[in-house]
């Protein structure tokens, strides 16, 4: 959404001797991420305040299954990895090989979509859902959320691989693909943070 | 985007189209000056209706056993005048200063997403829009502004006042949190060259602060919106006490956000009393750099003292203790403010036009409210004010003998450069001694009423409770400030019309909005200036010739000759923000072809808005009438 009219007086940090300015997408896209954190700071404390308010049904030990959640993050974690190969292949040049490893890491976005699908509608089938206990409500919400920025996430990422076809790409490709990327590895950061607190501490704690 | 400054526009299709017709053009709005004067319209009307709530609520208070409107009608008017006072008047008219007057201070030409500055402003629009059709569909919100649970829990406010609350407030919140992403991303990276942080002027760095604040309490507000809005709508359990949900979570959750929103609509506040008065009185600001400290010291502290709001709600003598203290010691730097304000005025030139007025009332009036702030801080002595009139004195002495009186000193002080027309000075001191006077009638009898024991929030009271004569000194004071606002409404609207031409520099100002023409060119400054020390159009008229210098190395676009390339003016932004109305009615109406077409309108628009480049366009650079610098208003 910059432009390039606004952006031109970045110059000017240089003449101060000051640091290497940052492209204004990718500074809003940090700034915008560091809401995000706090976003998902309140949805985590309120899933631990309410974890243990399982109005007498049943409980996060009962309810999660650690092998199937497991499958889950690690293919949340190799989209991340598939899409940091697909950005350095296009940094050097090579536009067609990060189209295919965009491709692999839409695939494996959609198969953490799959697992949580598959996940979600055990739960319902055992009993667990957003309106029966606290719990429940807290767990769907925040792992809701997190299951929507993924969506919103291939999105993006599908929205991208789209775009590169443009001649327009040629010039700020690297510059969108360096923030939907940003997006991605946060939306994976925070699945990390809640496979430990949702799923290891309601296993464990 | 760094690199796009390379790609050449060869051709660059009409856009005159998005020019020619007012209202598409309107519609269509990304220069910052444009949209702050929608903001402030906006904003202007939302406080109008909001005042109009407030005169009702006095009319029935006026005396006891009153008749003039129903409990039922009396609870949802209080929960919308907060409401509306809070989210959808004050905050966005300081948003519209913002807009309005920190690209020019910080010599830049525009936001750094002039397209999502739009969007911002939209979703303000359409959050308060179906906030405020909740009158007209059944009944407005009836649960107070904070909106406590369970009282908001569907079994006690069964109709769908509060789902317009929770989705309409989702949607204007979202605006707000974009608005902090823009000027954070602004500030950092478009200053003129030689803009450095330590000399930008008050005013900004309150806005950076207050960009921040926004930037870190509005998602808390954000998520506990969704919980309750999950509660209500879809049958989730996180506050009915009866399935082990804790009512307690609301109340922490609003308050984390709350708090921070206070010092959100007070810290822009500080900022244009720092501009008003060293320009009024022909002096620097006395202690710029602790003023810096100290707006940094309350932003800080904002986020630390939100328990204060619930000192009753028993968390026992040690956390109270603990936010007692935090909360206290946000006077220190608040104290350190208005020292180096009486400070700035010591000894100086003082001119006492209608904005140094508003600012001097400001300070009176905000100390006061400060002070009850203070007392209200002592947590012992507070279970004895607390839901009292005491309370309502108190936030009505900082919201508007604090901000209203600060957004008046700034429209007074940058009217001219907003429109080219100077406000009537005369109207302007009748508006001033006439609301001043208006306000005080008004709220000061509420410190009496509180000590003596009258609840806030009841709709009416009986005879012996010896509650009566001040508050028909109350209810007479509210006529004196009606008064008051509406010879603002009147010298706006005459001022628009027929009001003296503003020179550029109208009163002998200091910062780089004041050394541009007056009102400012759509691209700002023809030139980007050169930023030699603080308050730079003041150091170019005692050491220059009185004009900015250009920067050098500041254009290399590829256009015709003499022109600036701006951004183009786009719908996408209302159609975002149309999308995620349709979507809210959706919600809030179990309708699902409405959902679904508000998020199909959501996709589309994200999608052109995100993937479509903005070629931008080449507005041609008008001659600068020459030697107007240095008049004095």
């Amino acid at each position: 959404m910059a432009n390039p009219a606004v952006t031109a007086p970045h110059a000017g940090a240089q003449v101060e001797g000051a640091l290497e300015p940052v492209d204004n997408a990718v500074l809003g896209l940090w700034i915008w991420l560091s809401a995000e954190a706090v976003f998902f700071a309140s949805l985590i404390g309120t899933y631990l305040l309410m974890r243990t308010h399982t109005n007498h049904g049943l409980t996060p030990k009962q309810v999660f299954d650690l092998p199937v959640t497991l499958v889950g993050t690690l293919t949340l974690l190799a989209s991340s990895m598939t899409f940091a190969i697909g950005y350095a292949q296009l940094r050097a040049g090579r536009l067609a090989r990060f189209r295919t490893w965009l491709v692999v890491t839409v695939i494996l976005g959609l198969g953490f979509l799959s697992f949580q699908a598959f996940e979600f509608t055990g739960d319902y089938k055992r009993g667990l859902t957003l309106s029966s206990s606290p719990f429940g409500s807290a767990f769907f919400t925040l792992t809701g959320f997190h299951g929507m920025h993924v969506a919103f996430g291939i999105f993006w990422l599908v929205s991208l691989l789209v775009y590169s076809f443009r001649p327009a790409f040629k010039t700020e490709g690297v510059t969108k693909a360096q923030v939907a990327g940003l997006y991605w590895h946060f939306v994976d950061v925070v699945w990390v943070v809640i496979f430990s607190v949702v799923y290891l501490l309601g296993k464990v704690g | 985007m760094a690199a796009t400054t390379e790609r050449i526009p060869h051709v660059i299709p009409s856009s005159s189209a998005y020019h020619e017709n007012k209202l598409v053009s309107w519609l269509s709005v990304v220069d910052h000056k444009r949209i702050a004067q929608l903001y402030l319209l906006a904003g202007l009307l939302f406080f109008l209706t909001g005042g109009v709530e407030a005169f009702i609520m006095r009319l029935q208070l006026a005396h006891p056993n009153g008749h003039v409107v129903s409990a039922v009608l009396f609870n949802q008017l209080f929960t919308m005048h907060g409401t509306t006072m809070i989210f959808l008047a004050i905050m966005p008219m300081l948003i519209g200063f913002v807009n309005a007057v920190l690209p020019l201070q910080i010599g830049a030409r525009d936001v750094a997403y002039p397209r999502l500055n739009a969007l911002s402003f939209w979703l303000f629009l359409a959050g308060g829009l179906l906030l405020n059709s909740s009158w007209f569909l059944g009944g407005a919100p009836n649960a107070g502004w904070f909106n406590y649970v369970p009282i908001s829990n569907p079994p006690y406010s069964p109709g769908l006042g509060v789902d317009f609350y929770d989705i309409g407030l989702q949607i204007a919140g979202i605006g707000t949190l974009m608005t902090g992403i823009n000027f954070l991303v602004t500030l950092v990276n478009l200053r003129a060259p030689g803009m450095r942080l330590m000399r930008l002027p008050m005013f900004t760095w309150t806005v950076l602060v207050t960009m921040v604040l926004i930037l870190f309490a509005f998602p808390p507000l954000t998520v506990t919106l969704f919980l309750q809005t999950f509660e209500r709508l879809f049958g989730a359990q996180f506050f009915s006490v009866a399935a082990g949900g804790n009512p307690l979570l609301w109340s922490n959750m609003f308050w984390i956000f709350g708090h921070p929103e206070v010092y959100i609509l007070i810290l822009p506040a500080f900022g244009i009393i720092s501009e008003v008065v060293p320009v009024f009185s022909r002096k620097p600001l006395f202690g710029y750099t602790s003023m810096v400290l100290a707006t940094l010291a309350i932003g800080f502290l904002s986020f630390m003292v939100w328990v204060h709001h619930m000192f009753t709600l028993g968390y026992g003598p040690f956390v109270n203790s603990i936010f007692a203290l935090t909360s206290m010691m946000i006077a220190i730097p608040t104290g350190v403010k208005v020292f180096n304000w009486l400070a700035t005025m010591w000894g100086g030139q003082i001119r006492f036009t209608t904005s140094m007025l508003w600012a001097i009332g400001f300070l009176f009036c905000f100390v006061l409210g400060g002070m009850s702030g203070v007392m209200l801080a002592i947590a012992p002595a507070d279970l004895q004010y607390n839901n009292s009139y005491f309370v309502v004195a108190h936030f009505h002495y900082v919201l508007i003998g604090g901000t209203l009186f600060a957004l008046f000193a700034g429209i007074y002080y940058w009217f001219p450069k907003m429109t080219g027309r100077m406000l009537s000075e005369r109207l302007g001191k009748w508006n001033f001694w006439l609301t001043l006077i208006g306000f005080n009638i008004t709220f000061f009898p509420m410190h009496f009423l509180g000590l003596m024991g009258m609840p806030r929030r009841i709709y009416t009271y009986a005879p012996g409770n010896g509650f009566t004569f001040w508050n028909e000194v109350s209810t007479f004071g509210v006529f004196i400030l009606a008064a008051g606002v509406l010879l603002f409404v009147v010298n706006l609207f005459t001022s628009l019309q027929r009001g003296e031409k503003a020179v550029a520099d109208p009163w002998d100002g200091r910062s780089l909005e004041w050394s541009i023409s007056s009102p400012a060119p759509a691209y700002n400054f023809a030139k980007i200036p050169l930023v030699r020390g603080a308050d730079p159009f003041w150091l170019e008229k005692m050491h220059g010739n009185g004009r900015m210098l250009p920067a050098p190395g500041q254009e290399h676009h590829h256009g015709p000759p003499n022109t600036v390339h701006m951004p183009r003016p786009t719908m996408i932004p209302l159609i975002i923000a149309a999308a995620l109305l349709i979507l809210g009615y959706g919600f809030i109406y179990h309708a699902l072809v409405v959902e679904i077409l508000g998020f199909l309108v959501l996709v589309v628009g994200l999608h052109r808005s995100m993937f479509t480049p903005d070629p931008g366009e080449y507005v041609p650079i008008e001659e600068e009438p020459a030697e107007e610098v240095g008049a004095d208003g």
